[in-house]
């Protein structure tokens, strides 16, 4: 059922990506959430260099709990997306390819994935005990003054996600739906 | 009289709180394995493991279930025989929060001004406190620790009294149709029905307390309960929103007398994580 997967995601791996598969995924993500897309996008307003290497890379919607002495992280799954919808049409364009989190993606969002060939990822909202044990290595890159709300490299290995948009316009959500829908009779 | 110490107010909920966002309730967990028999979906069904298995490991592990520990909503019943000695109440609860989220390595989620600065508090404090004076000698302490996904697609409306019934279930399933896979479904419902507004926020919020898959002791609003609940796993939404046939664990309905000219319908979201727990003393 699940696809092992060795980041980062290329143009040529995503067309093979469609919505509904599973993937484990293996290699580096960053994690930002809404605080720290307002200054990656005002960043790039002011002509600035992002905190990392946006071109391929993959962004973990995601603030973790503290970790526990001895522990690198702590429960670590996947906030509300929606939140980064006004800032991720513009980080798609700049060469952003995969976007990991929950909930449902703006009109903006999925035109952009289409467009410049990118992806969004689903992690199980509230799985965060068993996605803090696929972290393998945590570096606060960026923005620490934001807390948990920092910027983080994190190495991850086969780390669970479902394919929720891809590069062809497919949409998890609405498909899966109307799969298992009942109409009113 | 009696008297109760502040500090043992203050130990309770701390342990309440650490506690909660380790271990589900049985009942909570019960759900979930009868949900994944009942799911139709083979993604749903894989989804529904691994929340379970997430369970498992958030206990044995100390892993936090989710990394969104919640607001601290605290809601207390206080037997207006009580004492509270050697500090104040709600003092004593904000203490407790505060201890339970550190010693718990919980995370701190609550900024001090909701649309200004909104700097951490770095405590998880304040605590949302709610009061009801009952009769009797003891205080009895419900916490639910309540994450912002689902918290955020909580609403409110004030339907006209001829909506009725039909009313009441259109408003419901139409929110969770909207708010999809946002909540972490599978959801379980909190409706609050009648009331002023303030109050149908407050019943929706105070029903997720009740153990979940008991219907209301109440034929009429039992009936509701299983007809909105039909209704909403009827969308097809699913575990996650992938797509399947549990939506929704439970549906709990619970009523208030109100205006002639009212009827405000309340829905308190709660996502699959649903932490609480209570403590008499
Ligand atoms: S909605 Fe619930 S399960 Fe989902 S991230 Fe928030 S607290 Fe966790």
């Amino acid at each position: 059922m699940y696809k092992k997967f060795t980041l980062p995601l290329t143009d040529e791996v995503l067309k093979d990506l469609k919505a509904g598969d599973n993937l484990l995924l293996t290699g580096v993500i960053y994690t930002a959430r809404d605080a720290a897309h307002k200054r990656m996008v005002e960043a790039l307003d002011h002509g600035k260099s992002l905190p990392f290497d946006i071109k391929g890379a993959t962004i973990y919607y995601m603030s973790p709990t503290p970790a526990r002495p001895g522990r690198i992280i702590g429960s670590a799954g996947p906030t509300t997306s929606g939140r980064m919808d006004a800032y991720a049409p513009r980080l798609i364009a700049e060469g952003l390819k995969g976007m990991i989190g929950k909930g449902s993606r703006s009109k903006a969002v999925k035109d952009a994935m289409v467009k410049h060939k990118a992806v969004y990822l689903g992690a199980i909202g509230g799985a965060g005990a068993i996605m803090s044990k696929s972290i393998k290595g945590v570096e606060i890159i960026a923005y620490e003054e934001l807390g948990a709300g920092a910027i983080s490299r994190l190495e991850v290995e086969n780390f669970p996600v479902t394919v929720v948009n891809d590069i062809y316009g497919g949409d998890l959500y609405e498909e899966g739906k109307a799969k298992y829908q009942v109409k009113a009779s | 009289m009696r008297e109760i110490q502040a500090g043992d107010v203050t130990n309770t909920v701390a342990r309440l709180f650490e506690h909660s966002c380790h271990y589900l309730p049985p009942d909570v967990i019960i759900a979930l394995k009868q949900a994944r028999e009942k799911e139709k979906s083979p993604v749903c069904r894989d989804v529904l493991g691994r929340i379970l298995e997430n369970v498992e490991i958030a206990g044995k592990e100390q892993i936090p279930l989710c990394q969104d520990t919640g607001a601290a909503v605290v809601m207390l019943e206080l037997g207006q025989e009580v004492h509270i000695t050697n500090g104040d109440l709600y003092t004593a609860v904000n203490e407790g929060v505060r201890l339970g989220y550190d010693n718990g390595y919980l995370r701190k989620s609550i900024v001090n001004q909701p649309c200004f600065a909104r700097v951490n508090t770095t405590d998880n404090t304040p605590a949302m406190i709610h009061t009801d004076i009952v009769p009797g000698g003891r205080l009895k302490i419900s916490i639910l620790p309540k994450g912002g996904g689902s918290e955020n697609c909580s609403r409110l409306t004030v339907l006209t009294p001829a909506k009725g019934r039909q009313g009441v279930i259109d408003f419901v399933v139409d929110l969770v149709d909207e708010v999809g896979s946002n909540p972490c479904p599978p959801v379980i419902i909190g409706v609050g029905i009648g009331g002023t507004t303030d109050k149908a926020m407050f019943i929706a919020k105070k029903v997720l307390l009740r153990k979940v898959g008991e219907p209301s002791p109440d034929p009429e609003v039992a009936d509701l309960e299983r007809e909105i609940l039909e209704r909403v796993n009827n969308l097809g939404i699913g575990a996650m929103g992938y797509g399947g046939t549990v939506t929704a664990l439970a549906v709990h309905v619970e009523t208030f007398p109100c205006h002639i000219a009212s009827m405000p319908v309340a829905v308190n979201m709660q996502c699959w994580c649903a932490r609480r727990e209570e403590a008499i003393l």
